[in-house]
């Protein structure tokens, strides 16, 4: 045992060195076979880099699953504009903590895949957009690039190849809208972080009105090894349509909560059980939310058969989003969770569009009266109606992920709402 | 045309020009989609989430003011899930609202209270209590209520768009959003800022001059010109009681696009003022005699019969084309003679930066154009004073029109042996004249100005001239033609005709034709300069 907890379950490509500081120097990391990919990678040229990543079926990691190798194939060529590849490292949907842990124990990993993402879309510059609160991580990363720097793996004619590439980091200042895609481009611009209307797509025009492509920090990490190991060495893990290895934040009642890296297609019962040691106390397991706060939440019965893949979580009617599995035993309140969750997205919400604007808080209003004992049966259906309205109807996917877990938990326990409605009585209450 | 595309909104199959918005293809077949942060003027954030309109094909709502139509395209505007959305956001937008009407000035012209009755739900389903910004002064004539506003933004993208003066923004986030200035800088300053209030489309930006002064539904709107420049805005005058009550922008793209000046926005006093000239004033010596029209008008023809030593005329380029041109007829029939005017020019232009033809002019008169096409000539200063010398002691026939004659003695036109006052009010300088003419202000009467451009535009009657004031057209037209034994012009537009045909540059241009947007003048026009 060693990183906080491992799991013989686990197949260890991107968090290998998990635990080790010494990993965080750059002579370390090149001793270790670091920057080889990115050598490598000059060799190959950008469309075979694309093709490989392309046949890898490596998946985007933030959330929506997008093929990465497809998405770099965006970017028009020839523009003479500069382009910029974005590194979106502002991790904050609740319930996610592996960007923060690839960038704090292996800087380096992450900065030799921005910097071959960059040169196979043809990007100049590489902005790393890092969640204003992590002190530490903006820190290691700064230090990192430094290096890097000075051993000439960023900057002009990198190892010879010719190829020059810049890479800074930017510290945000703490929005969870900063990392939606175009609120962060808003956001590095100086701008408000507000999502942008799209069209047009980044690809087009992005960060500084330039074609930009974005990825995230853990999409970017498993690029070196893509590289090096070639596609189809990659799809020996997972499945068909969602190959690879994952790592999974594993939060709530385990008795080994934290960051596992797991094939993809991985039993959701499994992990609860085997690799996180089971649940807390013994306790009966209610309900797990298994891809972030955004995602509707799934009862025992549907953990039972869900498999943390990207189809496997959307035939039981959830999304594996980034992978933050939340683990809730039979002690939690769900309609209390709910409320929580909501009072985020309400305190989050840019203001803009006016369902999410007005939509979030009233819920969140709603919910707390409900949750205080002085709601009614028709607050449920106005709740069902009201966040039905916020689903598909804003610029960004904010307000649609106001309505998941309240929708969600209503239709899965609408017991608990309706003990508080009647009696005003909390179920689970300690 | 250059590239068209072919689209179906509503069953209505219509062919537009690439690139137009659903929103502005929908307005060609009369379908407005309802929309508050859209605004033709502007950019579109696509922020209100009230013109998503149904596309087949399309997976979610569009917003139909940023989506352009493609070819083929079939889009449903009244369909039950685009009524369902507008629902669905309008209830959104009453969560917050205060429903404060009864006591708004927005109210009875407001698009929430018009969308709501429309298409809104008949009861609420809000019961928790209302988020409270309160009221905040924001400078210049602009009082901000936060409860009303729907968080469009329309104010803070005209501020940092088209004034180019960045004064209000959003501060603060979600629901707790809120348009502010920065600091303690309001609008002060600004030039341009009542038009936020225009485009607010809820009461949340109201003008502090027209606070609780007059309910919208009681105002009657009438078609004007601004007078404050030669720019020639198009505005409305909103009346009641027989009193402006507020000027408002009307839409001319060739001129002013949607908006207009704060100079000229709060020029409207004057037209109010109670203590009016209401008869004709025969004087003699130091007694005033009201008397009626005719004794008047056969009297001022008595003593131009009776005058020898040419005619010198004042005119005023406030004056309506018109009346300067039934002036110039009278001039010329009494014998002919010099036509002055006096205007006064301000230090700079004030450009509206976003609108780049549109400007308040250095040249503050609304029809230099007009007077300049019917020969005449500006004399004195900036400050339209001085320059009178010549008229002041003319030993012959003396007219004056519309000048207030504010730097001259009571002995002005002692000399002449006929001088006629047309004015507004009796003024010291009149002291001497023989006959005090009450004459209608530009409010009170029907006619068209020539702005810098040469662009004649007309304007309409809001008001009720005061007792016996009339037209100075008709006035000066009736004296002329009594004179000429001529035709005499009973309306404006015969009054307008008759200028055609003397004054070459105003042939061909029907009265009727000039409709909302003004006609050119077809002759080039030397503009005044500035």
């Amino acid at each position: 045992m060693a990183y906080p907890y491992v799991s013989d379950h686990e197949v260890r490509i991107l968090s290998k060195h998990f635990g080790d500081p010494m990993q965080r120097r750059v002579d370390t990391y090149v001793e270790r076979g670091g920057y080889g990919a990115l050598k490598k990678a000059f060799e190959m040229g950008p469309e075979k880099i694309i093709d490989e990543v392309k046949a890898s079926g490596l998946r985007g990691r933030g959330g929506a699953g997008f093929p990465t190798g497809v998405k770099w194939s965006f970017m028009p060529k020839g523009t003479g504009k500069p382009h910029y590849l974005l590194c979106n490292a502002d991790e904050s949907e609740p319930g996610t903590f592996k960007d923060r842990e690839l960038m704090r124990w292996d800087p380096h990993q992450l900065i030799e895949g921005c910097l071959i993402g960059a040169y196979a879309i043809g990007a100049q510059h590489v902005y790393i957009y890092c969640r204003g609160e992590f002190f530490e991580t903006n820190q290691v990363l700064a230090r990192a690039v430094e290096d890097a720097y000075a051993r000439g793996y960023i900057g002009k004619d990198i190892m010879g190849s010719g190829v020059d590439l810049d890479l800074t980091v930017h510290q945000g200042a703490g929005a969870y809208i900063c990392g939606e895609e175009t609120g962060l481009m808003n956001s590095l611009e100086g701008r408000r972080g507000q999502p942008r209307v799209k069209p047009p797509f980044p690809a087009a025009v992005g960060a500084f009105g330039m074609p930009s492509t974005i990825n995230n920090v853990e999409t970017l990490c498993t690029v070196p090894h893509i590289v090096a190991n070639g596609g189809a060495w990659y799809r020996q893990w997972g499945t068909e349509k969602s190959p690879g290895t994952k790592l999974f934040c594993v939060s709530g009642h385990v008795n080994r909560p934290g960051n596992y890296e797991l094939p993809l297609g991985f039993p959701l019962q499994k992990l609860i059980d085997d690799v996180c040691g089971g649940m807390r106390g013994g306790n009966a397991l209610k309900a797990v939310i298994p891809g972030g706060s955004s995602v509707p939440i799934i009862n025992a019965e549907e953990v039972s058969r869900c498999t943390l893949d990207y189809e496997g979580c959307v035939a039981v009617g959830t999304m594996l989003g980034c992978a933050s599995v939340i683990v809730m035993d039979e002690t939690t309140d769900v309609v209390k969770q709910v409320r929580r969750m909501v009072d985020f997205y309400a305190h989050e919400s840019c203001g803009q569009c006016t369902p999410c604007r007005e939509g979030s808080a009233w819920t969140a209003r709603i919910l707390r009266r409900i949750e205080e004992g002085r709601g009614t049966e028709e607050d449920l259906d106005t709740l069902m109606d009201t966040t039905q309205q916020m689903v598909g109807t804003t610029i960004c996917v904010l307000s649609d992920s106001v309505a998941a877990p309240v929708q969600s938990s209503i239709n899965k326990f609408r017991d608990e709402y309706l003990a508080l409605i009647r009696r005003g009585e909390r179920v689970g209450a300690a | 045309m250059a590239d068209m595309v072919k689209v179906t909104i509503d069953g209505h199959e219509l062919e537009v020009p690439k690139g137009t918005t659903i929103l502005e293809a929908a307005k060609r077949v009369g379908t407005e989609v309802p929309h508050y942060c859209y605004h033709p003027g502007m950019s579109s954030p696509a922020m209100c989430r009230l013109c998503l309109v149904d596309v087949e094909g399309a997976p979610k709502p569009m917003p139909s003011c940023v989506t352009t139509v493609m070819d083929g395209q079939v889009v449903h505007t009244q369909s039950e899930k685009a009524l369902a959305n507008r629902q669905g956001v309008l209830e959104f937008y009453l969560v917050n609202h205060p429903l404060d009407c009864p006591i708004c000035d927005m109210s009875g012209e407001c698009n929430l209270q018009d969308y709501v009755h429309e298409e809104g739900r008949k009861q609420g389903r809000g019961r928790e209590p209302k988020r409270v910004f309160g009221r905040d002064d924001f400078g210049g004539d602009v009082l901000f209520y936060g409860d009303r506003c729907v968080m469009c933004t329309r104010c803070v993208r005209f501020m940092s768009e088209v004034e180019q003066d960045d004064r209000l923004t959003v501060v603060e986030r979600g629901n707790r959003s809120v348009i502010d200035t920065f600091f303690a800088e309001g609008l002060d300053g600004t030039n341009w800022h009542g038009n936020i209030v225009d485009i607010c489309p809820v009461g949340a930006l109201v003008s502090k001059d027209f606070l609780h002064k007059a309910r919208a539904w009681d105002l009657t709107h009438t078609p004007s010109i601004c007078t404050s420049c030669s720019q020639g805005c198009n505005i409305d005058l909103h009346t009641r009681d027989n009193l402006v009550q507020r000027i408002k922008p009307r839409e001319n793209l060739d001129v002013n696009g949607w908006w207009i000046c704060d100079h000229g926005r709060h020029d409207y006093e004057w037209m109010n003022r109670g203590d009016r000239l209401e008869a004709p004033l025969a004087r003699d010596g130091s007694t005033s005699r009201a008397t009626g029209w005719k004794d008047a008008l056969r009297g001022v023809l008595d003593g131009a019969a009776a005058s020898s030593g040419g005619v010198r005329a004042i005119a005023s380029a406030g004056s309506s084309n018109e009346d300067l041109g039934a002036l110039r007829a009278l001039v010329d029939a009494l014998g002919g003679g010099e036509i002055v005017y006096r205007s006064a020019r301000a230090a700079d232009e004030i450009p509206l930066k976003g609108y780049p033809t549109l400007a308040r002019r250095r040249d503050l008169a609304p029809n230099t154009t007009g007077a300049n096409l019917m020969g005449m000539t500006r004399v004195g200063g900036d400050d339209a004073t001085g320059g009178l010398e010549g008229v002041a002691s003319h030993e012959g026939v003396v007219i004056v029109l519309g000048d207030r004659l504010d730097d001259v003695g009571a002995d002005f036109g002692e000399k002449a042996s006929l001088y006629v006052y047309l004015g507004t009010h009796d003024v010291p300088g009149a002291s001497a004249a023989h006959f005090v003419l009450p004459v209608a202000t530009h409010a009170e009467s029907e006619g068209t100005f020539t702005n810098r451009e040469g662009r004649v535009q007309r304007f309409e009657p809001a008001l009720q001239a005061p007792g016996m004031a009339r037209p100075a057209w008709l006035v000066l037209g009736a004296l002329t033609a009594e004179r000429t034994g001529g035709g005499v012009a009973r309306t404006a537009p015969d009054a307008f005709a008759a200028l055609g045909s003397t004054v070459p540059a105003f042939s061909g241009i029907g009265y009727g034709d000039i409709g909302s947007r003004g006609a050119v003048v077809n002759e080039s026009v030397s503009l005044t300069g500035d």
